[in-house]
């Protein structure tokens, strides 16, 4: 089966060149440099139709990035993206406008996603209307649709965003992804800013649709226990690079990258049993000059010294796992 | 949920009654307002029309009689026009120039605003650069140049006006712009492939409006002081059409002989205005973003 969506190589680098005030002051030796943030650093990804990919790391490791670029929000600054087997560039006017309307996002803050003043029939049916998915006259039996699809009431639709809960409002963030019939809806930290009675009713919400639609999900949390409660996949990333890759179940189960086993050790779990090795210390390095070689060795706990030189390729280990750590590659022992 | 309507407007009008003062200001403004649009039947005389002057009745103090048998509340000017009515059509003159270049300068600076926040690069640079240039030099300055190049007439200040405030709107929309793009209703528009004009002027601009409408209104007041500065000046409206300014500016020359009445009574016309303007649009500015100061 061929990907929904691939990612090569990905790369997302933003540049702040120094302005004009800036190189004036640079004649008499101010020293303003070009400065180069690489969000997101050579990302390889697959997504399978229907499939849900987790992707999890720290906040400000590129994972929101790297959602946005495959929603067509940013447009990547190297690598190759394809959308059902078409690289970005080669794509005819309807094959691109097939991959903007066929991918979704889903937001974090539900609270600015929906325009605080627009009513949500326009919210949720404006866009369908605008790509000729149905009539003007027809967006309102439409939205009542949609509504009822993500569990509101029909007749909300004359409200606007303040008068609904967070809950309710990201179930108008969700109905407004489906108006557009969607196969992969990138969910951008989507149940993080919700009560937990209500991320747990969302998450449903997301599984429910999913089993009803066929969607593929690019789930991005920092919450590991959402993200293992409905990914087949999962993706680490640590400072704009996946640092491994597998089945849910596996990553969770074995975590072959010191990173992700960090992680896990973090993450609050009822039945933790007794630590084996120290959790991350210290704070992500900065992206804008990122440690040569692993760019985990600071907080490693098992770093070598190779580790200060040699840049770990995403490869599989002794378990079949995709890691990017010289331990599982043998090149360290 | 509650039964009353609650959309914005709504709102927004529940909030305004809660101030007596700005509840007054705002009748105020509507009498002022009602009396400049219906002037040809609130006023006893029309001042425009010769016929109806009568030159020997120059310079009567308020209240007395004409040679005629008019009763000249307010006076009468140097050429016999009653000053009340003089006032009431003024008021409509420097009203009506007002509301039309503040209504096309919020229009320029919307689009150029928006323009400027959605394109950034050297767009906007070019944009704001432009502003920065004409904020530099004081508003009075700038209409006097342009009028004496153009020429006197009612079209020409309206002209001079738009140009000269166009710059502020602008300025404030590509600020409030700027806040909003980042927010993440922008970034959904653009996930769902809506085209950027609709983005921009479906999306963005309802949300850029409350910070315009509060400038526009304390720009209004501007505008008015502008037009009868430059009327006083001699270089606004013509003498035949006069603005409260121009009237102002007519009973100059009488202050020092004792009839004050020629320039007070459309003075206080103009203080009147303006303050109903301001209070009204400072509490305006007041429920819309109370942490905006001037």
């Amino acid at each position: 089966m061929t990907a929904l969506l691939s990612l090569d190589g990905l790369c997302q680098t933003y540049v702040n060149r120094p302005d004009l005030a800036e190189r004036a002051a640079n004649l008499m030796g101010a020293g303003y440099r070009e400065t180069r943030v690489r969000a997101v650093d050579g990302v390889s990804l697959d997504i399978a139709p229907g499939e849900v990919v987790g992707l999890v790391g720290e906040s400000g490791c590129g994972k929101s990035t790297l959602g946005r670029m495959v929603a067509g929000v940013e447009a990547p600054s190297a690598g190759r993206l394809a959308y059902r087997g078409t690289a970005l560039e080669a794509m005819t006017p309807d094959q691109r406008r097939a991959w903007q309307l066929e991918v979704q996002m889903i937001f974090q803050d539900p609270f600015a996603s929906l325009n605080p003043r627009m009513r949500i029939e326009r919210i949720v049916g404006e866009a369908a209307v605008v790509h000729g998915l149905i009539r003007a006259r027809d967006r309102r039996d439409y939205v009542a649709d949609l509504m009822g699809k993500v569990g509101l009431a029909a007749d909300m639709m004359t409200r606007y965003p303040h008068q609904f809960s967070g809950g309710q409002r990201q179930r108008v963030g969700i109905a407004r992804a489906l108006a557009l019939k969607p196969r992969l809806i990138v969910c951008d930290e989507a149940i993080s800013a919700l009560d937990v009675s209500i991320q747990a009713q969302v998450l449903n919400l997301f599984e429910d649709l999913r089993a009803e639609f066929g969607f593929a999900y690019l789930f991005i949390s920092h919450d590991l226990g959402a993200v293992a409660h409905i990914a087949d996949r999962v993706a680490v990333m640590y400072l704009g690079r996946v640092v491994e890759i597998g089945a849910a179940d596996d990553v969770f189960g074995d975590p072959r990258h010191p990173y992700t086993r960090a992680l896990l050790a973090e993450a609050p779990r009822l039945d933790r049993r007794a630590q084996d090795f120290t959790p991350v210390t210290g704070e992500i390095p900065s992206p804008l000059d990122p440690p040569p070689g692993c760019t985990f060795h600071p907080r490693c706990p098992v770093a070598a010294p190779a580790c200060r030189e040699i840049v770990p390729q995403l490869q599989p280990g002794p378990t079949g796992r995709l890691a990017a750590c010289l331990r599982e590659t043998g090149e360290v022992t | 949920m509650t039964a009353r309507a609650d959309t914005p407007l709504a709102r927004f009008a529940g909030d305004f009654v809660k101030s007596p003062t700005a509840v007054a200001a705002g009748i105020g403004l509507i009498v002022i307002a009602l009396a400049a649009i219906f002037a040809g039947t609130v006023a006893p005389q029309n001042p425009y029309d010769l016929a109806q002057i009568t030159i020997l009745d120059g310079t009567l103090p308020p209240g007395s009689e004409g040679f005629d048998g008019f009763h000249y509340l307010l006076g009468s000017d140097e050429q016999g026009r009653d000053m009340y009515s003089a006032m009431i059509y003024g008021l409509r003159i420097s009203l009506f120039v007002s509301f039309v270049a503040v209504g096309f300068a919020v229009m320029v600076g919307l689009v150029l605003g928006l323009l400027a926040a959605w394109r950034g690069g050297w767009v906007d640079g070019l944009i704001m650069r432009i502003v920065d240039i004409q904020l530099s030099f004081p508003a009075l300055l700038v209409a006097l140049l342009l009028l004496a190049a153009l020429g006197k007439g009612v079209d020409k200040v309206i002209l001079a006006l738009i140009l000269v405030q166009w710059a502020y709107f602008a300025r404030t929309v590509r600020g409030a712009a700027l806040v909003e793009i980042r927010k993440d209703y922008v970034t959904a528009a653009r996930s769902l492939a809506l085209p950027g004009w609709r983005i921009l002027f479906g999306h963005l601009l309802p949300n850029v409006l409350p910070p315009v409408i509060v400038i526009a209104t304390v720009q209004v007041a501007n505008a008015i002081a502008i037009e009868a500065s430059l009327s006083f000046l001699g270089v606004g409206v013509p003498i035949t059409e006069p603005s409260l300014g121009l009237l102002i500016a007519n009973g100059f020359d009488y202050l020092l002989s004792g009839r004050y009445w020629i320039s007070f009574y459309p003075g206080v016309a103009l203080l009147v205005t303006l303050v109903c303007i301001n209070v009204v649009g400072d509490h305006v500015r007041d429920i819309l973003n109370p942490r905006l100061s001037r």
